[in-house]
C-alpha cells in the first residue's frame, strides 16, 4: 500500500459509478479500509444526501449505546476460579483435609506408634483425582469429555490445584510433628504422577483405587505380620520414607512424570472417564 | 483493518462425509447399544428417531467422542476419532449437548457459555462476543447473567444449546434439545438450526416425530442400535398415507417402518 488511490478512481466510487459488481471497486474499497488519508478526500467527495444519511445513523448509534445494556465488565477472577477449579472436586478436597488432621491427631495422641499422616501422605491427592475424572461423582463429565482440552491440558490442571490444596496442609503437619516434609511429598508426588500414568491406561479412579488401596493395604498387612510390640516403630512406611530412600523416590516420580507427558494422547481418550 | 482469514477456513474440504460410520458398534455399559449401524450424513439438518433405548444417546455419545466406539469405522469430519492423537483439533471444530445437561448451579449463564468456549479452546479474544452471540440466538439476552439454578427447564435446555453453537462448530450433535422447550420456542429452535445446518451438519436427536418434519432435511430411524431408515421427511410422510397407526402421516410412517423392522427380525 505504497501510493495512494488516483483522484478519478475516487471520485467515480463516491459519486456511485462504481457498482458492486465493478472489480475495480474492490481494490478502491481495500485500500480504503487501511488508508485514513484517503477516507478523508473520499469525505470530502461525497455529496450532502449521503452525508445526511451518514450523520443520521451516526446519530442513531450513538443514541443506543446511551441507552442499551451497559457492556459486561471483566471479571478476572472469576474467570480464573472458573478454569482452574472445579467444584465437585470440592467437597473431596475437605474429606481429604479432615482425613489428614485426624491423622495428625492421632499422631500428637500416640507418639509412639507409627505415624498415621506417613502411610497417609502419599495417597492424600488421588481422591481428589479420581473424582475428577468420575462419571458419577462429576454431573458434568459428559460436557468435559468431548471437549478440546481434556486431556493434558485438564489433567495439569486439576493435578495443580488439588497438589496446591492437600501439600501445605501435609507440611503444616510435619512441622507440627517435627519431622521434615519433604519425606512424604516426594512418595505424594511419585504416587500422583503414576495414578495419571496408570490411569491412561485403565481409568483415573480406577487406577486411584488400585494405587491408594494397594498402598494401604500393603503397608498394614506388613504391619500386622511384624506382630506388636518393638516392631511396630520400625514399620513400613517409616522404613520406606527415610531420607536415604529419597533419591528413589524423586526419580520414581521424575521418571512416570515424563512417561505421563508421553501418553498425553491416550489421556484425551474418553475411556479415562469412569 | 483488514482481516485476517486463517488457512484454516479457506482449507478445501478432503473428507465426502461429515460423519461416516461403517458396522459401528458402541457398548453402554456391558450392552451393545449401537449394534453394526452403517451411517454416513453431510451438510444439512439431520433427524435422529427411534424408540426408548435404540441406542440414539449412545450413538450420540460415540459421535462427541465421549464415549469410545467398541469396534467398527467412525469417521469425523475426514478423522479417524478412535485415536486419540487427532481427538484434540477434532474436538475443537464439534459441537454437543448431552442428555443430561450436567452444569454447576452457581453459574451465570454467561459464566457456562464462555467456559465451554474456552474448553473448546476458542482464542480467548473471541469468547465474549461468541458468547453474547450464542446467548442471542436462543433468547436468554435478558437472563444472560442470571444464575443457571434461577432458570426454568425450557431455559436451561437453551443454555445448553447456547454452549453448543457457540464456537460454531462442524458437526452439532444435539440430544433431544425441544425437551421442556414451550410451542413458541420450538419454533425458533427450528427456524436456528435450518439457519445452522446452511453450512455444517447438525443431527438432532428427538421423539417428537413432528419436529423432524418440520425442521430437517434428513431422517433417520435406529431401533435396536442399527439403522432402519434414512431418506427425505416426504418418504416418511408417503408411508404414512396408507399404513401404520399415529395421529399425523408421518407419525404413521415411522409406526409403520418401526414395525416392518420388528416383523423382519
Amino acid at each position: 500500500m505504497t501510493a495512494h488511490l488516483p483522484a478519478a478512481a475516487l471520485a467515480a466510487y463516491a459519486a456511485g459509478d462504481l457498482g458492486p459488481d465493478n472489480a475495480a471497486s474492490w481494490t478502491v474499497e481495500v485500500h480504503l479500509e487501511g488508508c485514513a488519508e484517503c477516507r478523508g478526500q473520499l469525505g470530502g467527495l461525497t455529496g450532502p444526501p449521503l452525508r445526511e444519511l451518514l450523520g443520521d445513523a451516526r446519530e442513531a448509534i450513538l443514541q443506543q449505546a446511551r441507552t442499551g445494556p451497559r457492556p459486561v465488565p471483566r471479571r478476572r477472577v472469576r474467570r480464573f476460579l472458573q478454569r482452574w477449579t472445579d467444584w465437585s472436586m470440592l467437597a473431596w478436597i475437605a474429606i481429604t483435609g479432615s482425613a489428614v488432621v485426624a491423622a495428625f491427631q492421632l499422631d500428637r495422641t500416640f507418639p509412639d506408634r507409627p505415624s498415621l499422616v506417613l502411610l497417609l501422605a502419599p495417597v492424600a491427592p488421588l481422591a481428589g483425582l479420581a473424582v475428577a475424572w468420575s462419571r458419577r461423582a462429576n454431573p458434568s463429565w459428559e460436557m468435559l469429555a468431548g471437549t478440546a482440552r481434556a486431556g493434558l491440558d485438564l489433567m495439569l490442571r486439576r493435578t495443580l490445584v488439588i497438589l496446591a490444596t492437600v501439600l501445605p496442609l501435609l507440611i503444616l503437619a510435619g512441622l507440627a510433628l517435627d519431622r521434615n516434609p519433604a519425606l512424604w511429598l516426594l512418595p505424594c508426588l511419585t504416587f500422583t504422577a503414576a495414578t495419571l500414568l496408570l490411569g491412561s491406561r485403565i481409568g483415573v479412579p480406577v487406577a486411584a483405587a488400585v494405587l491408594g488401596g494397594g498402598w494401604l493395604t500393603a503397608v498394614a498387612a506388613v504391619s500386622f505380620a511384624g506382630g506388636p510390640g518393638p516392631t511396630l516403630t520400625a514399620a513400613p512406611a517409616e522404613a520406606l520414607m527415610r531420607a536415604e530412600t529419597m533419591p528413589g523416590w524423586a526419580a520414581a516420580a521424575v521418571i512416570l512424570a515424563l512417561l505421563t507427558l508421553l501418553r498425553a494422547d491416550d489421556l484425551r481418550s474418553p475411556a479415562n472417564w469412569r | 483493518m483488514v482481516r485476517a482469514v486463517s488457512a484454516h477456513e479457506v482449507a478445501p474440504t478432503r473428507h465426502a462425509w461429515t460423519v461416516e460410520a461403517v458396522n459401528l458398534t458402541v457398548k453402554a455399559g456391558k450392552h451393545l447399544a449401537v449394534n453394526g449401524l452403517d451411517l454416513t450424513l453431510g451438510t444439512g439438518v439431520h433427524g435422529l428417531l427411534g424408540p426408548n433405548g435404540a441406542g440414539k444417546t449412545t450413538l450420540m455419545r460415540a459421535l462427541g467422542t465421549v464415549v469410545k466406539p467398541h469396534g467398527g469405522l467412525l469417521r469425523l469430519l475426514g478423522t479417524d476419532a478412535t485415536r486419540g492423537r487427532e481427538l484434540r483439533d477434532l474436538r475443537s471444530r464439534l459441537g454437543y449437548l448431552p442428555q443430561q445437561f450436567g452444569y454447576y448451579p452457581r453459574f451465570t449463564v454467561r459464566d457456562c457459555v464462555e467456559y465451554m468456549a474456552w474448553l473448546r479452546e476458542m482464542p480467548s479474544a473471541a469468547v465474549p462476543a461468541a458468547a453474547q452471540r450464542a446467548i442471542e440466538r436462543v433468547q436468554l439476552a435478558d437472563r444472560a447473567d442470571a444464575r443457571l439454578k434461577s432458570l426454568s427447564g425450557g431455559m436451561l435446555r437453551r443454555v445448553g444449546i447456547a454452549q453448543a453453537i457457540v464456537n460454531e462448530p462442524e458437526l452439532l450433535l444435539l440430544d433431544e434439545p425441544t425437551v421442556g422447550l414451550d410451542p413458541e420456542q420450538r419454533v425458533r429452535f427450528r427456524e436456528l438450526i435450518r439457519e445452522l445446518g446452511a453450512d455444517s451438519c447438525v443431527l438432532v436427536s428427538t421423539h417428537l416425530v413432528e419436529d423432524v418434519v418440520a425442521a430437517c432435511a434428513d431422517v433417520v430411524i435406529m431401533n435396536h442400535g442399527t439403522r432402519v431408515f434414512q431418506g427425505l421427511p416426504a418418504d416418511l410422510t408417503r408411508f404414512g398415507e396408507t399404513h401404520g397407526i399415529g395421529d399425523s402421516p408421518a407419525e404413521r410412517g415411522y409406526s409403520h417402518l418401526l414395525m416392518q423392522h420388528r416383523s423382519g427380525r
